[in-house]
């Protein structure tokens, strides 16, 4: 499944997309950002409700395919920013963390 | 393939501008063509102790060294010091403040992180002169 793909099938809004082709390959759900570096895998969905400046460089270092932030949260005018200078795909959706962990996991596994 | 030395200052205050040097030694390691997973240890490394020299010592600087079978970053400061490197390495302790915490940092996870992921670690500490923490990843 790529980023698009995913975009796609959970209708996320769209607010920064560079890579839409790069594969998605595993989730990741968490806030705090020393778990995501220590937790998360490469090429993952990164869940978060986190929206401030410094989740595009966690993102970056991590090597997630993309961030989704959930409950409707918008990112900060900071962190579009920052998304867009270093590549990161961001997007959003309303679902709660959990839907959203659910719903990815069922197409990760179908 | 002779030794790369980059140097990266890590200005201090405020987590705003934090993750920059990681970001360039990123992309320097990636224009040097090294295996995506070095890098990407690397770079996790380096923002974690990049993140503690701001939340901690008002800055620093980070040296980086690149050549055929490591990388070696070296992140030196002149911060408070920490007074017990064994707890300080434990998973979930933390001194960070508040503001920190909100922006969701000081989990307690930042040494142990770079511990899991370089293939040596060092940490030169004295309370009130300052911290070197020098950690090597090999290449391949």
């Amino acid at each position: 499944m790529t980023v698009q793909e995913l975009t796609g099938a959970l209708s996320l809004t769209v607010y920064h997309l560079e890579a839409p082709d790069r594969p998605v390959t595993s989730g990741y759900a968490g806030d705090l950002l020393s778990w995501v570096l220590g937790r998360a895998e490469r090429d993952c969905a990164w869940l978060t409700i986190m929206s401030n400046q410094n989740v595009a460089a966690v993102a970056l270092m991590a090597e997630a395919a993309c961030v989704v932030l959930t409950e409707g949260v918008a990112p900060d005018g900071e962190l579009l920013r920052r998304a867009a200078e270093k590549g990161v795909n961001l997007l959003g959706t309303e679902l709660d963390t959990f839907t959203a962990a659910h719903r990815l996991a069922g197409m990760l596994s179908p | 393939m002779e030794t790369i030395r980059l140097v990266y200052p890590v200005e201090g205050g405020d987590l705003i501008e934090a993750g920059e040097a990681s970001s360039k030694m990123k992309l320097t390691l990636k224009k040097l063509g090294l295996p995506q997973d070095v890098i990407r240890r690397a770079s996790i490394c380096m923002y974690e102790g990049e993140i503690n020299m701001v939340i901690h010592a008002d800055g620093g600087q980070a040296e980086v060294e690149v050549d055929a079978d490591q990388i070696v970053i070296r992140m030196e400061d002149t911060g408070p010091g920490i007074p017990d490197v064994e707890q300080a390495m434990q998973e979930g302790f933390s001194t960070a403040g508040q503001t920190a915490r909100e922006l969701g940092f000081g989990a307690g996870m930042g040494l142990p992180n770079m511990k899991r992921y370089s293939d040596e670690m060092t940490i030169d500490t004295e309370v009130g002169k300052g911290t070197t923490v020098t950690v090597k990843i090999n290449i391949a």
